[in-house]
Protein backbone atom coordinates (compact mmCIF):
# COMPACT_ATOMS: atom_id res chain seq x y z
CA UNK A 1 0.00 0.00 0.00
CA UNK A 2 1.86 3.10 1.68
CA UNK A 3 1.17 6.27 1.47
CA UNK A 4 2.35 9.56 -0.05
CA UNK A 5 2.42 13.18 0.55
CA UNK A 6 3.39 16.33 -0.58
CA UNK A 7 2.71 20.26 0.25
CA UNK A 8 3.96 22.97 -1.68
CA UNK A 9 3.02 26.59 0.04
CA UNK A 10 2.00 29.42 -2.60
CA UNK A 11 1.37 31.99 0.48
CA UNK A 12 4.76 32.46 2.74
CA UNK A 13 2.67 33.19 5.71
CA UNK A 14 2.32 29.39 5.67
CA UNK A 15 6.13 28.63 6.23
CA UNK A 16 6.46 28.60 9.47
CA UNK A 17 3.55 26.29 9.87
CA UNK A 18 4.79 23.35 7.32
CA UNK A 19 6.03 20.80 9.69
CA UNK A 20 2.84 21.07 11.66
CA UNK A 21 0.72 20.38 8.40
CA UNK A 22 2.97 17.75 7.10
CA UNK A 23 2.93 15.95 10.73
CA UNK A 24 -0.41 15.47 9.98
CA UNK A 25 -0.84 14.63 6.77
CA UNK A 26 1.77 12.04 7.46
CA UNK A 27 -0.07 11.13 11.11
CA UNK A 28 -3.24 10.05 8.84
CA UNK A 29 -1.48 8.38 6.51
CA UNK A 30 0.31 6.15 8.96
CA UNK A 31 -2.46 3.23 8.02
CA UNK A 32 -1.60 3.01 4.99
CA UNK A 33 2.05 2.24 5.99
CA UNK A 34 2.91 1.02 9.38
CA UNK A 35 6.60 -0.34 8.81
CA UNK A 36 8.80 3.08 8.19
CA UNK A 37 8.61 6.49 7.28
CA UNK A 38 10.32 9.52 6.40
CA UNK A 39 9.94 13.07 4.72
CA UNK A 40 11.96 16.06 2.67
CA UNK A 41 11.51 19.34 3.91
CA UNK A 42 12.70 22.28 0.97
CA UNK A 43 13.64 25.33 3.11
CA UNK A 44 15.14 28.73 1.93
CA UNK A 45 18.54 28.08 0.31
CA UNK A 46 21.61 28.79 1.63
CA UNK A 47 24.16 30.24 -1.12
CA UNK A 48 27.19 28.38 -1.58
CA UNK A 49 26.53 26.05 1.85
CA UNK A 50 25.63 22.76 1.35
CA UNK A 51 23.11 20.59 4.10
CA UNK A 52 24.25 17.21 3.89
CA UNK A 53 21.33 14.90 5.85
CA UNK A 54 22.79 11.82 7.20
CA UNK A 55 21.84 8.65 9.78
CA UNK A 56 24.25 8.30 12.41
CA UNK A 57 24.59 4.41 13.78
CA UNK A 58 26.20 6.36 17.53
CA UNK A 59 24.97 8.82 19.84
CA UNK A 60 27.85 10.05 19.81
CA UNK A 61 27.28 13.67 17.95
CA UNK A 62 30.32 15.07 19.75
CA UNK A 63 32.95 12.82 18.91
CA UNK A 64 31.99 12.24 15.29
CA UNK A 65 31.78 16.02 14.90
CA UNK A 66 35.25 16.66 16.33
CA UNK A 67 36.58 14.03 13.94
CA UNK A 68 34.65 15.81 11.07
CA UNK A 69 35.88 19.25 11.78
CA UNK A 70 39.39 17.94 11.68
CA UNK A 71 38.95 17.15 8.15
CA UNK A 72 36.37 19.77 6.80
CA UNK A 73 36.38 23.63 7.91
CA UNK A 74 33.54 25.75 9.22
CA UNK A 75 31.40 22.61 9.98
CA UNK A 76 28.25 23.17 11.79
CA UNK A 77 26.52 19.84 12.75
CA UNK A 78 22.75 19.63 14.10
CA UNK A 79 21.64 16.69 15.87
CA UNK A 80 17.92 15.54 15.52
CA UNK A 81 16.90 11.70 16.66
CA UNK A 82 19.68 9.75 14.98
CA UNK A 83 19.72 12.01 12.15
CA UNK A 84 22.29 14.97 11.84
CA UNK A 85 22.66 17.90 9.16
CA UNK A 86 25.60 18.45 8.64
CA UNK A 87 26.48 22.27 7.20
CA UNK A 88 29.82 23.09 5.00
CA UNK A 89 30.90 25.08 2.06
CA UNK A 90 32.74 21.87 1.34
CA UNK A 91 31.08 20.63 -2.19
CA UNK A 92 29.35 17.69 -2.21
CA UNK A 93 32.07 15.50 -4.35
CA UNK A 94 34.75 16.24 -1.95
CA UNK A 95 32.55 15.82 1.29
CA UNK A 96 30.77 12.59 -0.02
CA UNK A 97 34.53 11.11 0.02
CA UNK A 98 34.70 11.81 2.90
CA UNK A 99 31.93 10.53 4.02
CA UNK A 100 32.59 7.32 2.94
CA UNK A 101 35.62 6.99 5.85
CA UNK A 102 33.19 7.43 8.52
CA UNK A 103 31.29 3.68 8.71
CA UNK A 104 29.01 5.05 11.37
CA UNK A 105 27.29 6.98 8.74
CA UNK A 106 25.45 6.86 5.88
CA UNK A 107 23.95 9.90 3.80
CA UNK A 108 20.40 10.43 2.65
CA UNK A 109 20.57 13.83 0.99
CA UNK A 110 22.18 16.27 0.39
CA UNK A 111 21.76 20.00 -1.41
CA UNK A 112 21.39 23.87 -0.70
CA UNK A 113 18.29 23.74 0.81
CA UNK A 114 17.06 20.16 1.49
CA UNK A 115 16.96 18.16 4.54
CA UNK A 116 15.94 14.52 4.67
CA UNK A 117 14.91 12.29 7.64
CA UNK A 118 13.85 8.89 7.70
CA UNK A 119 13.65 5.64 10.01
CA UNK A 120 12.05 2.59 10.81
CA UNK A 121 8.80 2.53 12.90
CA UNK A 122 5.46 3.52 12.65
CA UNK A 123 4.86 7.61 11.14
CA UNK A 124 3.43 8.41 14.44
CA UNK A 125 6.64 7.84 16.07
CA UNK A 126 8.91 8.68 13.55
CA UNK A 127 7.50 12.28 13.13
CA UNK A 128 7.68 12.90 16.96
CA UNK A 129 11.17 11.37 17.15
CA UNK A 130 12.50 13.97 14.57
CA UNK A 131 10.02 16.86 16.10
CA UNK A 132 8.64 17.43 12.75
CA UNK A 133 5.93 19.90 13.43
CA UNK A 134 8.77 22.78 14.22
CA UNK A 135 9.91 22.39 10.82
CA UNK A 136 9.45 25.17 8.62
CA UNK A 137 10.07 25.74 4.75
CA UNK A 138 8.32 26.56 1.75
CA UNK A 139 7.57 22.60 0.10
CA UNK A 140 7.78 19.22 1.94
CA UNK A 141 7.23 15.25 0.74
CA UNK A 142 6.54 12.41 3.24
CA UNK A 143 5.68 8.73 2.98
CA UNK A 144 4.46 5.80 5.24
CA UNK A 145 5.93 2.99 4.35
CA UNK A 146 4.20 -0.27 3.76
CA UNK A 147 6.89 -2.74 2.72
CA UNK A 148 6.64 -5.27 -0.35
CA UNK A 149 10.07 -6.36 -2.39
CA UNK A 150 12.77 -4.76 -0.14
CA UNK A 151 13.76 -5.04 3.40
CA UNK A 152 12.66 -2.93 6.25
CA UNK A 153 15.29 -0.63 6.75
CA UNK A 154 16.25 2.96 6.73
CA UNK A 155 18.07 2.28 3.82
CA UNK A 156 14.65 0.95 2.06
CA UNK A 157 12.61 4.06 3.85
CA UNK A 158 11.30 6.68 1.44
CA UNK A 159 11.93 9.29 0.39
CA UNK A 160 15.18 8.92 -2.23
CA UNK A 161 17.41 11.00 -2.85
CA UNK A 162 20.05 10.86 -5.40
CA UNK A 163 20.87 14.33 -6.69
CA UNK A 164 21.41 17.27 -5.20
CA UNK A 165 18.13 19.00 -3.64
CA UNK A 166 16.35 16.27 -5.23
CA UNK A 167 13.69 13.96 -3.48
CA UNK A 168 11.36 11.08 -4.51
CA UNK A 169 8.87 9.30 -2.85
CA UNK A 170 6.85 6.31 -4.65
CA UNK A 171 3.54 4.19 -4.11
CA UNK A 172 3.41 0.78 -5.99
CA UNK A 173 5.97 -0.99 -7.66
CA UNK A 174 8.55 -1.11 -10.05
CA UNK A 175 9.47 -4.61 -12.05
CA UNK A 176 11.83 -3.86 -14.57
CA UNK A 177 14.27 -2.15 -12.01
CA UNK A 178 16.90 -4.31 -11.46
CA UNK A 179 18.29 -3.84 -15.44
CA UNK A 180 17.56 0.01 -15.52
CA UNK A 181 19.48 -0.27 -11.62
CA UNK A 182 22.88 -1.68 -13.91
CA UNK A 183 22.43 1.02 -16.77
CA UNK A 184 21.99 4.10 -14.53
CA UNK A 185 25.12 2.70 -12.54
CA UNK A 186 27.00 2.74 -15.91
CA UNK A 187 26.30 6.35 -16.41
CA UNK A 188 27.98 6.65 -13.14
CA UNK A 189 24.94 7.71 -11.14
CA UNK A 190 25.07 6.08 -7.78
CA UNK A 191 22.08 3.40 -6.14
CA UNK A 192 23.36 2.16 -2.92
CA UNK A 193 20.17 -0.28 -1.66
CA UNK A 194 18.16 -2.69 -3.83
CA UNK A 195 15.57 -0.82 -3.42
CA UNK A 196 12.80 -0.08 -6.82
CA UNK A 197 12.04 3.37 -6.02
CA UNK A 198 15.83 4.31 -5.54
CA UNK A 199 16.23 3.48 -9.41
CA UNK A 200 13.32 5.79 -10.02
CA UNK A 201 15.06 8.44 -8.58
CA UNK A 202 18.53 7.76 -9.98
CA UNK A 203 16.37 7.83 -13.70
CA UNK A 204 15.08 11.49 -12.04
CA UNK A 205 19.00 12.47 -11.24
CA UNK A 206 20.02 11.19 -14.57
CA UNK A 207 17.31 13.21 -16.63
CA UNK A 208 17.86 16.13 -14.87
CA UNK A 209 21.57 15.94 -15.36
CA UNK A 210 21.32 16.17 -18.83
CA UNK A 211 19.41 18.99 -18.85
CA UNK A 212 15.82 18.08 -19.18
CA UNK A 213 13.44 19.55 -17.14
CA UNK A 214 11.47 17.50 -14.54
CA UNK A 215 8.44 17.53 -16.60
CA UNK A 216 10.15 15.93 -19.19
CA UNK A 217 12.21 13.77 -17.25
CA UNK A 218 8.68 12.22 -15.81
CA UNK A 219 7.57 11.98 -19.10
CA UNK A 220 9.54 9.90 -20.41
CA UNK A 221 9.82 8.05 -17.40
CA UNK A 222 6.71 6.44 -18.54
CA UNK A 223 8.26 4.71 -21.36
CA UNK A 224 10.81 3.75 -19.66
CA UNK A 225 9.67 2.86 -15.92
CA UNK A 226 7.49 -0.76 -16.08
CA UNK A 227 5.13 -1.17 -12.73
CA UNK A 228 2.84 0.38 -11.57
CA UNK A 229 3.44 3.87 -9.66
CA UNK A 230 2.59 7.14 -8.13
CA UNK A 231 5.17 9.49 -7.67
CA UNK A 232 5.92 12.82 -6.28
CA UNK A 233 9.04 14.43 -6.91
CA UNK A 234 10.48 17.33 -5.48
CA UNK A 235 13.26 19.57 -6.27
CA UNK A 236 14.31 23.09 -4.62
CA UNK A 237 11.85 24.97 -7.20
CA UNK A 238 9.05 22.54 -6.24
CA UNK A 239 7.28 19.12 -6.68
CA UNK A 240 5.71 17.55 -9.37
CA UNK A 241 3.51 14.40 -9.41
CA UNK A 242 2.72 11.40 -11.79
CA UNK A 243 0.72 8.27 -12.17
CA UNK A 244 1.06 5.61 -14.41
CA UNK A 245 -1.08 4.96 -16.95
CA UNK A 246 -3.05 2.14 -15.29
CA UNK A 247 -3.50 4.99 -12.32
CA UNK A 248 -4.30 1.95 -9.98
CA UNK A 249 -2.11 3.94 -7.01
CA UNK A 250 -4.55 6.21 -5.32
CA UNK A 251 -3.48 10.34 -5.62
CA UNK A 252 -5.48 13.22 -4.74
CA UNK A 253 -4.93 16.94 -5.45
CA UNK A 254 -6.45 20.04 -2.88
CA UNK A 255 -4.99 23.21 -4.49
CA UNK A 256 -6.12 26.81 -2.70
CA UNK A 257 -4.56 30.15 -3.20
CA UNK A 258 -2.48 29.98 -0.42
CA UNK A 259 -1.29 25.77 -1.08
CA UNK A 260 -1.16 22.57 -2.87
CA UNK A 261 -1.39 19.96 -1.42
CA UNK A 262 -0.77 15.80 -2.19
CA UNK A 263 -1.96 12.88 -0.79
CA UNK A 264 -3.15 9.21 -1.64
CA UNK A 265 -6.02 10.10 0.64
CA UNK A 266 -8.43 13.03 1.41
CA UNK A 267 -8.65 12.63 4.84
CA UNK A 268 -4.61 13.44 4.96
CA UNK A 269 -5.76 16.82 4.18
CA UNK A 270 -8.74 17.27 5.98
CA UNK A 271 -6.81 19.35 8.81
CA UNK A 272 -5.23 21.97 6.43
CA UNK A 273 -6.90 25.38 6.41
CA UNK A 274 -9.93 26.44 4.15
CA UNK A 275 -9.36 22.73 2.26
CA UNK A 276 -13.09 22.25 1.79
CA UNK A 277 -13.19 25.31 -0.36
CA UNK A 278 -10.18 23.84 -2.06
CA UNK A 279 -9.97 22.89 -5.61
CA UNK A 280 -9.84 19.16 -5.21
CA UNK A 281 -9.30 16.36 -8.41
CA UNK A 282 -7.26 13.07 -9.25
CA UNK A 283 -4.36 13.47 -11.31
CA UNK A 284 -5.28 11.57 -14.53
CA UNK A 285 -3.00 8.71 -15.51
CA UNK A 286 0.37 9.36 -17.86
CA UNK A 287 -0.10 13.26 -16.99
CA UNK A 288 2.39 14.95 -15.35
CA UNK A 289 1.47 17.89 -12.67
CA UNK A 290 3.70 20.23 -11.35
CA UNK A 291 3.95 23.42 -8.98
CA UNK A 292 6.89 25.65 -8.67
CA UNK A 293 8.68 29.18 -8.50
CA UNK B 1 -30.52 14.06 14.19
CA UNK B 2 -26.83 15.55 13.68
CA UNK B 3 -24.12 12.68 13.89
CA UNK B 4 -20.80 14.85 14.00
CA UNK B 5 -17.45 12.89 13.50
CA UNK B 6 -15.29 14.66 15.28
CA UNK B 7 -17.53 14.07 18.17
CA UNK B 8 -18.48 10.69 17.95
CA UNK B 9 -16.36 7.40 16.32
CA UNK B 10 -17.35 5.87 12.67
CA UNK B 11 -18.01 2.96 14.45
CA UNK B 12 -20.41 4.64 16.41
CA UNK B 13 -21.90 6.82 13.70
CA UNK B 14 -22.44 3.85 11.42
CA UNK B 15 -23.90 1.42 14.04
CA UNK B 16 -26.24 4.01 15.04
CA UNK B 17 -27.30 4.36 11.39
CA UNK B 18 -27.35 0.79 10.92
CA UNK B 19 -29.57 -0.07 13.39
CA UNK B 20 -32.93 2.08 13.07
CA UNK B 21 -35.85 1.55 15.40
CA UNK B 22 -38.15 0.69 12.58
CA UNK B 23 -40.83 2.23 14.29
CA UNK B 24 -39.78 5.46 15.49
CA UNK B 25 -40.51 8.64 13.16
CA UNK B 26 -36.41 9.53 13.22
CA UNK B 27 -36.06 8.98 9.28
CA UNK B 28 -33.73 12.17 8.53
CA UNK B 29 -29.38 12.71 9.25
CA UNK B 30 -26.63 14.46 9.01
CA UNK B 31 -23.72 13.64 9.12
CA UNK B 32 -20.78 16.32 10.11
CA UNK B 33 -16.84 16.44 9.60
CA UNK B 34 -16.23 13.55 7.39
CA UNK B 35 -13.07 14.51 6.59
CA UNK B 36 -12.55 11.66 4.18
CA UNK B 37 -13.12 8.95 6.54
CA UNK B 38 -13.74 5.75 4.65
CA UNK B 39 -16.74 3.22 4.99
CA UNK B 40 -19.08 5.85 6.39
CA UNK B 41 -22.65 4.78 6.09
CA UNK B 42 -21.59 1.41 4.35
CA UNK B 43 -24.04 -1.29 5.25
CA UNK B 44 -27.27 0.29 5.92
CA UNK B 45 -30.53 -1.18 4.91
CA UNK B 46 -33.51 1.21 6.09
CA UNK B 47 -35.82 3.79 4.28
CA UNK B 48 -33.93 6.63 6.01
CA UNK B 49 -32.23 9.59 4.54
CA UNK B 50 -28.66 10.66 5.13
CA UNK B 51 -26.82 13.77 3.88
CA UNK B 52 -23.07 13.84 4.58
CA UNK B 53 -21.48 17.51 4.38
CA UNK B 54 -18.29 17.02 3.49
CA UNK B 55 -15.41 15.41 1.63
CA UNK B 56 -15.73 11.07 2.00
CA UNK B 57 -12.98 8.30 1.67
CA UNK B 58 -12.84 5.04 0.24
CA UNK B 59 -16.69 2.99 0.23
CA UNK B 60 -18.79 5.74 1.03
CA UNK B 61 -22.22 4.17 1.05
CA UNK B 62 -21.47 0.83 0.57
CA UNK B 63 -23.77 -2.13 0.28
CA UNK B 64 -26.51 0.31 0.95
CA UNK B 65 -29.73 -1.22 0.65
CA UNK B 66 -33.10 1.12 0.92
CA UNK B 67 -31.71 4.08 2.11
CA UNK B 68 -31.14 7.46 0.18
CA UNK B 69 -27.52 8.97 0.40
CA UNK B 70 -26.79 12.13 -0.17
CA UNK B 71 -22.60 13.70 -0.10
CA UNK B 72 -22.35 17.38 -0.47
CA UNK B 73 -18.68 17.10 -1.18
CA UNK B 74 -16.42 14.38 -3.22
CA UNK B 75 -16.23 10.89 -2.46
CA UNK B 76 -13.08 8.30 -2.97
CA UNK B 77 -12.59 4.71 -4.14
CA UNK B 78 -15.21 2.46 -4.89
CA UNK B 79 -18.56 4.88 -3.35
CA UNK B 80 -21.86 2.65 -3.60
CA UNK B 81 -19.97 -0.18 -4.07
CA UNK B 82 -22.30 -3.37 -4.28
CA UNK B 83 -25.25 -0.95 -3.40
CA UNK B 84 -28.48 -3.62 -3.50
CA UNK B 85 -31.25 -0.75 -3.94
CA UNK B 86 -31.52 2.95 -2.69
CA UNK B 87 -30.09 6.39 -4.25
CA UNK B 88 -26.40 7.63 -3.46
CA UNK B 89 -25.96 11.04 -4.85
CA UNK B 90 -22.97 12.64 -4.72
CA UNK B 91 -22.86 16.67 -5.18
CA UNK B 92 -19.11 16.34 -6.33
CA UNK B 93 -16.84 14.15 -8.02
CA UNK B 94 -16.04 10.65 -7.62
CA UNK B 95 -12.49 8.15 -7.59
CA UNK B 96 -12.58 5.16 -9.22
CA UNK B 97 -14.61 2.07 -9.07
CA UNK B 98 -18.08 3.91 -8.59
CA UNK B 99 -20.71 2.01 -8.15
CA UNK B 100 -18.88 -1.10 -8.77
CA UNK B 101 -20.17 -4.47 -8.42
CA UNK B 102 -23.54 -2.80 -7.67
CA UNK B 103 -27.08 -5.21 -8.03
CA UNK B 104 -29.77 -2.52 -7.92
CA UNK B 105 -30.61 1.45 -6.60
CA UNK B 106 -29.29 4.98 -8.58
CA UNK B 107 -26.28 6.07 -8.11
CA UNK B 108 -25.91 9.97 -9.13
CA UNK B 109 -22.75 11.80 -9.57
CA UNK B 110 -23.12 15.41 -10.72
CA UNK B 111 -19.04 16.18 -11.17
CA UNK B 112 -16.62 13.60 -12.61
CA UNK B 113 -15.66 10.10 -11.75
CA UNK B 114 -11.84 8.85 -11.94
CA UNK B 115 -11.48 5.26 -13.79
CA UNK B 116 -13.32 2.25 -13.65
CA UNK B 117 -16.96 3.96 -12.88
CA UNK B 118 -19.59 0.63 -12.55
CA UNK B 119 -16.94 -1.99 -13.22
CA UNK B 120 -18.36 -5.09 -13.17
CA UNK B 121 -21.75 -3.28 -12.29
CA UNK B 122 -25.08 -5.95 -11.89
CA UNK B 123 -28.15 -3.94 -12.08
CA UNK B 124 -27.61 -0.51 -10.58
CA UNK B 125 -28.45 2.43 -12.61
CA UNK B 126 -25.50 5.14 -12.62
CA UNK B 127 -25.97 8.74 -14.11
CA UNK B 128 -22.68 10.47 -13.92
CA UNK B 129 -22.98 14.55 -14.94
CA UNK B 130 -19.68 14.62 -16.17
CA UNK B 131 -17.29 12.77 -17.84
CA UNK B 132 -16.01 9.26 -16.91
CA UNK B 133 -12.23 8.06 -16.64
CA UNK B 134 -10.79 4.79 -18.48
CA UNK B 135 -12.30 1.09 -18.36
CA UNK B 136 -15.74 2.49 -17.25
CA UNK B 137 -17.92 -0.78 -17.84
CA UNK B 138 -15.60 -3.23 -17.83
CA UNK B 139 -17.43 -6.37 -17.31
CA UNK B 140 -20.66 -4.90 -17.01
CA UNK B 141 -23.06 -7.38 -16.77
CA UNK B 142 -26.85 -5.60 -16.28
CA UNK B 143 -28.20 -2.55 -15.24
CA UNK B 144 -27.21 1.37 -17.22
CA UNK B 145 -24.06 3.54 -16.79
CA UNK B 146 -25.26 7.17 -17.93
CA UNK B 147 -22.48 9.55 -18.97
CA UNK B 148 -23.18 12.90 -19.94
CA UNK B 149 -20.00 14.09 -20.53
CA UNK B 150 -16.86 12.23 -22.17
CA UNK B 151 -15.14 8.68 -21.63
CA UNK B 152 -11.71 7.36 -21.10
CA UNK B 153 -9.97 4.48 -22.99
CA UNK B 154 -11.10 1.30 -23.45
CA UNK B 155 -15.17 1.88 -22.28
CA UNK B 156 -17.02 -1.09 -22.12
CA UNK B 157 -14.53 -3.56 -22.00
CA UNK B 158 -15.66 -7.29 -22.10
CA UNK B 159 -19.35 -5.97 -20.68
CA UNK B 160 -22.01 -8.43 -21.01
CA UNK B 161 -25.82 -7.33 -21.36
CA UNK B 162 -25.46 -4.00 -19.58
CA UNK B 163 -26.56 -0.30 -21.26
CA UNK B 164 -23.93 2.27 -22.06
CA UNK B 165 -25.38 5.81 -22.48
CA UNK B 166 -23.25 8.75 -23.49
CA UNK B 167 -23.89 12.30 -25.03
CA UNK B 168 -20.01 13.58 -25.28
CA UNK B 169 -16.75 11.72 -26.61
CA UNK B 170 -15.41 8.24 -26.63
CA UNK B 171 -11.94 8.07 -26.24
CA UNK B 172 -11.76 4.41 -27.19
CA UNK B 173 -14.25 1.22 -26.76
CA UNK B 174 -12.65 -1.50 -25.23
CA UNK B 175 -12.92 -5.30 -26.70
CA UNK B 176 -16.31 -6.42 -27.44
CA UNK B 177 -17.97 -2.95 -27.05
CA UNK B 178 -20.00 -1.56 -29.82
CA UNK B 179 -22.63 1.25 -30.46
CA UNK B 180 -25.95 -0.15 -31.05
CA UNK B 181 -29.09 1.11 -32.42
CA UNK B 182 -31.51 3.10 -29.58
CA UNK B 183 -34.91 1.45 -30.06
CA UNK B 184 -38.13 3.04 -28.19
CA UNK B 185 -37.38 0.90 -25.04
CA UNK B 186 -34.14 2.05 -24.89
CA UNK B 187 -35.42 5.88 -25.12
CA UNK B 188 -37.43 5.28 -22.49
CA UNK B 189 -35.17 3.31 -19.82
CA UNK B 190 -32.63 6.42 -20.64
CA UNK B 191 -35.38 9.35 -20.43
CA UNK B 192 -35.93 8.01 -17.10
CA UNK B 193 -33.29 7.90 -15.75
CA UNK B 194 -32.02 11.55 -16.95
CA UNK B 195 -35.65 11.88 -15.26
CA UNK B 196 -34.52 10.78 -11.84
CA UNK B 197 -31.00 12.49 -11.90
CA UNK B 198 -32.80 16.07 -13.05
CA UNK B 199 -31.80 16.16 -16.74
CA UNK B 200 -33.52 17.77 -19.43
CA UNK B 201 -35.31 15.24 -21.22
CA UNK B 202 -34.97 16.57 -24.45
CA UNK B 203 -31.31 15.45 -24.29
CA UNK B 204 -32.09 12.37 -25.18
CA UNK B 205 -31.63 13.09 -28.90
CA UNK B 206 -27.82 13.54 -27.88
CA UNK B 207 -27.28 10.17 -26.49
CA UNK B 208 -25.31 7.19 -28.03
CA UNK B 209 -26.17 3.76 -26.89
CA UNK B 210 -23.40 1.63 -26.48
CA UNK B 211 -23.59 -2.45 -25.55
CA UNK B 212 -21.71 -5.86 -25.84
CA UNK B 213 -21.43 -7.19 -29.55
CA UNK B 214 -21.74 -10.68 -27.79
CA UNK B 215 -18.53 -12.32 -29.97
CA UNK B 216 -16.60 -13.09 -26.56
CA UNK B 217 -19.94 -15.10 -25.52
CA UNK B 218 -18.29 -18.15 -27.24
CA UNK B 219 -15.04 -19.53 -28.38
CA UNK B 220 -14.49 -18.70 -31.79
CA UNK B 221 -13.21 -21.50 -33.62
CA UNK B 222 -11.13 -19.61 -35.88
CA UNK B 223 -8.23 -18.59 -33.12
CA UNK B 224 -7.92 -22.27 -32.66
CA UNK B 225 -4.78 -22.00 -34.27
CA UNK B 226 -3.68 -19.93 -31.84
CA UNK B 227 -3.73 -22.16 -28.80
Amino acid sequence: MCGIVGIYLKNKKYNSQLGKFLTGMMNSMATRGPDSAGFAIYSSEKKKKYKYSVCSNTDQVKEISKKLSKQVKDIKVKSISDHLIIETAMKPKKFIEILKNHDELSLVGYGSCIEIFKQVGNPKDVVKNFSLEKFSGSHAIGHTRMATESAITTDGSHPYSTGEDECLVHNGSLSNHNNLRRSLQKKGIEIKSMNDTEVAAGYISNGLSDKKSLKETLLDGLKDLDGFYTFISGTKNGMAIVRDEIACKPAVVAETKDYVAIASEFQAMAHLPNVNSAKIFEPEPGKVYSWGK
Amino acid sequence: MNLNLKKESLRKVNETLQSIDRKSNKKIFKISNPDGNHAICAGLKDEIEVTIDGHTGYYCAGMNINANIIVNGNVGTGVAENMMSGTVHVKGNASQSAGATAHGGTLIIDGDTSSRCGISMKGIDIIVKGSVGHMSAFMAQSGNLVICGDAGDALGDSIYEANIFIKGKVKSLGADCEEKKMNKKDQNILRSLLKKASINESEIKNFKMYGSARKLYNFNIDNVSEY
